[in-house]
Parts: C-alpha cells; structure tokens; sequence
C-alpha cells in the first residue's frame, strides 16, 4: 500500500510582479507504507515546498497529492491527525520546559505522554535527565531529538522530517538515523529530506531533486547502478592544475572534485588509464595516482544533473 | 475544552516566565498613570504678561494689581513702549502683552469709555486662548467694579445688572483628574492590550512555533480564544491596578458601581484584543504588528474625547468616533465614575462594544490560515 503519492506536483511564488518562481515543477512519486524515502537535492531544490504541501500547509498550483490515502486538499483536518511534521528550522516553545513542550503536545492531539510513551522512548529517555531545562538552552542535538519526540507523541502514521540533519555534529546525525530506523520497525513511514548526499544510502529509497524537478527516484544501489560508465579517482601534488588539464582533453566527459581526488569520467571506456597517465606524463604532475572507484550517490547527482541541464 | 484550557495553561506559562511581559503590563502603567494626569491638566496657570502702562494713574494701577493678584498671570516685564514689550513675546519671556494707554483714566471718567490693546503670542493656541479669554474677564470685571462705585453717585437710576454664578454638576470642583484619570486608565489599557495581542501571533510566526500548530487537529477559533483569554484577564487585573491608583493617588471614588465599569471593561477588552489578534494575523512580522497597532491606538486615542471634546470635531471626525471602541468606553467610564450612571444608561454603548468585538473576533479567526495558498 502506497503511504504518500505524489503526482504532476506544480508549486509556484510570486516573484515581483507578474513574474513567479517555479519551486516544484511536475514532480511525481510514491512512497511505500513502512519504507524510509529521502528526498535529496542542494538548497533550493523545493524539498520544504514539497513537505508543505504534503502536510496541509501550503496549497499547490497543481497536481494531486495523498497521505494515508487522503487527499491533502480535501481532507487536510484527517491528516493533520495522522501525521508527524518535524519543520526544518526548530519550532517549538523556546521559554517551555522540554516537558511541558512534550506534554503541550500531546495534548493537541488528544494524547498523552504516556499512551504513546513506548513510541518516543528510546529517544526521550536522552533528554529525560533535562527536562526541566527550557528548550531554547538545549543543545542543536537535543533540540532535535526532542522535536523529534513531539513529532511522534501522538503516534502518527506518516512522518515529514525536513532536513532533520542540517546544522547537527556528525556523532548526533548518526544517532538520529539509528533512531530511524528504529522507528521505521514500528511501521511508520518516514519521509526525510536533506542536503547531504552521504545520508541517502541510509534510506529505502531516494529521489534526487534539483531546482523543483526529479532527477531520478530509485533505491541508493539503484540510482548507483544507473551510472553505467567506469569511473577514475585521480591525484596528484597540484589538484589544480591537473583538473584543467584533465578537461583539456576532448575524450573527458567530467571532472570535478571529490574529497582528495577528482572523479573523472570519459565518453568512451576505453585505453581510460593510457590516457590519464598521459595527461600526468605530459603536464610533470608530482605524486600522481590513478585508481577506479565505485561511484556513489553524488556521483550519479553531478552526471544527472549534468545530463538534465544539456537536455533540459 | 480540554485543548483550550491547555493552551491557556501554555499562555500564562509563557506569561509568568517572561520577566519583561510582567514589568511592561504592570509597572509601566502604574507610572504613566501616576504622571500623566499631572501633566493632563487644561488649567493655564503661570501666564507671563507684560504691561505698557502709559497712564500711569491709579485706574491702570488697580487694574495691573487686579491682573497679578489674580493667580493665573505673572507680571515678567513692564516695558515704556509697546516694540520693547512685543521684543519679550519674541524672546518667548511673555506670551501676553497688555497696553494701558496714555490718558486711560482721564477718557474712563470723562468720556465713560476707553480702549485697551491685549496682545497674545498664538503659538501655543491654548494657552492664547485661555490667557486672552481670562485677562478679558479680569478687564471686564474691572469694569464692572469701576461701574458700580459710580453708580453709588446716581443711585435713583440704577443700571440694571445680569449677575451670572456657576455650579458645577458632577464635578463640583472642577478637578480636572477627576476628568482626565479614568480616560487615561482607558488609553493605558487600550495601548497596552492591542499592541501585546498584536505581537503575540506574529511571535509565533517568526519563532516558527505557529508551524506546529498549523499541522495539528487544533480549530482555529480554539488558537484565537487560546490567544484572547490570558491577555483579556490580564487587562483586567490592569484596570483593577488604575482603579486602585484613582482611589489611593488620586482620591477617585466612582458615583456608580464598579461591577458596571468591569462589566463594560470586559466588552470592550475583548473588541480592543480581538482587533489586536486580527493585526496580528495580517502581519507577518512583530515590526509590522507594533508600528500598525502604534498607529490605530494613537488614532484611536485622539479621535477618543479623551483630550479634546467629540462635540468640536468635524463632522467626519464624529462619524469616525462612531467607529472608534475607544470614544465609547471613555464616555462609559466618566459616565459611571463622574455620574453614577448605570447599566439602562449605557445600554447602546454595551451594544454597540460587543458590535466591534464580534467583528474583530470572526474577523481575527476568519483571517487566521492554517495554510497558505
């Protein structure tokens, strides 16, 4: 069963006069009840706007959007019921106490801490010892982990976190998703977006998304497998240079930075290492190494991206 | 209900934890209250004047005596021409000149009539006024009195004579805090109330936390009356502190019943915090909110009766006093305080409040989007 449809979304903001914005432009998918969906893409790509609509906040241009088999237009009072909207700058009460923000929200939606207490438990035991501190003075891990908990208090069916990472260390993302996955075994669809292309192997299924359009929905092994053509992590002393001189060459599709390396992909898998070898001949580059490498996500982003922009 | 009564709990939690909200809502008050009627006061007292005497005889020294002794006049300059007197009002040491001319006694007993020339700085209109009009009844009455001890030599012809004495109803004395301390209470309550229910939404908006609600089953009249409650109990407890101040500071027991200002009190507090709310739901920061809702009050407060009678505006000014929550409730309250009036006399003003409350309120809760389009 289908949790979350979405189908020919069209999200426009004006723009001065006469002018708009097209933040979403005819994106469609689904999510499977119980599956963990990434929406990724850089900022600005229309995630927020696509949350909005879908959690009965924001009212599209077009399309035809459901939750739970509702659609988010007529029966926006029954999903607010259902589901869990965890907005991506923090929102709750900053002057109340973590309990009483906790309990505040229990009881919008007719719950209490402790019929739900088995769901968030794992999550609000960390905090437990604070929660007599105002949430304004907790720190960006436990104000999330605590919006976390008000998000799920009254046990929703569908949960939209709206990049949930953004702006939290490392140990605290890692925990969040632990803390995911957890919840994904209860049964709860999760939609999550965020910016950061390393989170996308952590869901069921991902959608790419740059400047209000999909560029691809499939499983992070899936949209890797996508990438048909071999691709080479190169090195040296001068990673400067060695890039311009690698995009010199006509037989190079891309190049770009990655980490130490650049990824580099040509048009034609063939005689590929003869040629980087070459390249790092000709211009006297000190140290070089050449190595294939797996590509990842961000990977196939940068090649996607690419191939929209030539045909889009 | 149980919703409502949690966001009620949740205001007043927020209330009390704000140290801020507390000082402005009730020392702020208490202050304006204590200074400002002081300052209110249309008594002119303390008028310069200047005197050209060119007679110099006994009539224009009776008359500057009877000018000084007086109280409202200070004699700041006695200048031999009237350019060096004029000189003092452009200086600003005098606001008024007055011009005794030479043979003014000599044209009072021969020719039984003589000129004088009060000069008045009408920069300050009131002052002007008032201090033009009061010299003028001084002379007047000089007059008189050099009229009557002429009368004593004619005595089987008496002029007749129009004797005009003065009782102030209601306000015997004429104090002028009497007046001006329960209106000033009223624009104390109505800044106060409108701008604190005016930034409250937009708080939530900019803090994001509306969001929260926005995605919950909560029904916008339950967010709005959630909003209205705690600041309409708080408005109360202000009037309670002004009400106290009058009686302890100022010595105002009202004739009528205090149950009939609260009763009227709390009409008008929901119309002053339900317009208050609707700002709030128009605005989409607290600059906006504050600047609008600084805006309405102030106009609110003018077109009010509270300094200036209603009765001298414009006519288009009156029509728009008919508009104003304020005017109704500064009448209600001089009403009852100054006259005892009760319940049956202010029965079109109750109505006519709860008029305005129910369209701020519906209007408030209509305009309020738990989405956007």
């Amino acid at each position: 069963m289908q949790s979350v449809t979405v189908s020919h979304l069209i999200k426009n903001y004006p723009a001065g006069k006469k002018s708009v914005v097209e933040a979403v432009r005819d994106v469609s998918f689904s999510v499977d009840k119980g599956e963990i969906f990434g929406i990724i893409g850089p900022d600005g790509a229309g995630k927020t706007s696509i949350f909005r609509v879908l959690t009965t906040l924001l009212l599209a241009e077009g399309g035809k959007c459901t939750v739970d088999g509702l659609d988010v237009v007529k029966d926006y009072k029954e999903i607010r019921k259902r589901i869990g909207y965890m907005p991506g700058k923090f929102s709750l009460y900053q002057d109340l106490s973590v309990q009483e923000n906790l309990e505040f929200f229990a009881t919008i939606f007719n719950t209490t801490i402790e019929k739900n207490y088995d769901l968030i438990k794992d999550i609000y035991a960390q905090i437990e010892p604070f929660k007599e501190r105002k949430a304004g003075q907790l720190s960006g891990g436990m104000k999330q982990k605590l919006a976390l908990s008000c998000a799920l208090i009254h046990k929703p069916t569908v949960l939209f976190l709206d990049e949930p990472t953004t702006g939290v260390d490392a140990v605290s993302r890692k925990e969040f998703w632990e803390m995911l996955h957890r919840l994904k075994t209860q049964g709860i669809t999760i939609l999550v977006s965020t910016p950061y292309m390393d989170e996308a192997g952590l869901c069921d299924r991902i959608a790419l998304i740059q400047k209000g359009k999909i560029l691809s929905v499939n499983t992070p092994k899936g949209i890797t497998k996508e990438f048909k053509k071999p691709m080479w992590a190169v090195r040296s002393a001068e990673m400067f240079r060695l890039m311009n001189s690698i995009l010199a060459d006509p037989a190079v599709e891309s190049c770009y930075p990655f980490g130490q390396y650049h990824h580099v992909v040509f048009h034609n898998a063939e005689n590929e290492i003869q040629k980087l070898e070459q390249i790092i001949r000709e211009g006297n580059f000190q140290n070089g190494e050449i190595k294939p490498v797996e590509p990842g996500i961000e990977d196939c982003f940068m090649a996607l991206m690419k191939e929209q922009g030539t045909h889009g | 209900m149980r919703t409502l009564r949690f966001l009620l709990q949740k205001e007043f939690l927020q209330i009390f934890r704000d140290p801020s909200i507390f000082r402005i809502l009730f020392i702020m008050p208490m202050v304006q209250l204590l200074v400002l009627p002081l300052a209110a006061d249309y008594e002119i007292k303390n008028i310069n004047l200047s005197v050209v005497d060119h007679d110099h005889s006994e009539y224009s020294r009776k008359l500057i005596n009877k000018i000084t002794s007086s109280g409202y006049f200070r004699l700041r300059d006695y200048s031999p021409t009237f350019p060096q007197a004029l000189k003092t009002i452009e200086s600003d040491k005098t606001d008024l000149v007055l011009e005794i001319p030479a043979q003014f006694e000599r044209a009072l007993v021969k020719d039984n009539s003589a000129p004088l020339l009060i000069s008045v700085n009408a920069i300050n209109g009131i002052k002007a006024g008032l201090g033009g009009a009061y010299l003028q009844g001084i002379v007047q009455n000089f007059n008189m009195e050099v009229r009557n001890q002429w009368i004593q030599y004619a005595r089987l012809n008496p002029q007749p004579q129009i004797e005009v004495t003065f009782s102030n109803w209601y306000n015997p004395t004429m104090n002028y805090h009497v007046f001006m301390v329960p209106g000033i209470l009223v624009m104390l309550m109505t800044i106060i109330g409108a701008s604190i229910a005016s930034n409250n939404i937009v708080r939530e908006k900019e803090m994001g936390t509306i969001e929260q609600i926005n995605v919950s089953p909560i029904r916008k009249s339950q967010f709005i009356i959630g909003k209205l409650v705690p600041f309409w109990i708080l408005a109360l407890l202000i009037l309670t502190v002004g009400l106290t101040i009058a009686r302890v500071v100022y010595g105002i027991v009202p004739v009528g019943h205090y149950a009939t200002i609260y009763l009227f009190a709390s009409i008008y507090l929901m119309a002053i915090l339900g317009l208050g709310l609707l700002m709030s739901t128009f605005a989409s920061t607290q600059q906006q909110s504050m600047l609008v809702s600084f805006f309405l009050t102030m106009i609110f407060n003018l077109l009010s009766g509270l300094f200036t009678p209603i009765e001298s505006m414009p006519e288009w000014a009156k029509m728009l006093t008919r508009f104003n929550p304020v005017s109704y409730f500064i009448e209600v309250m001089r009403m009852v305080i100054l006259k005892g009036s009760g319940l049956a006399d202010i029965k079109y003003h109750i109505l006519a409040e709860l008029g305005f409350a129910f369209v701020f309120i519906t209007w408030a809760i209509l305009n309020y989007h738990k989405r956007e389009a």
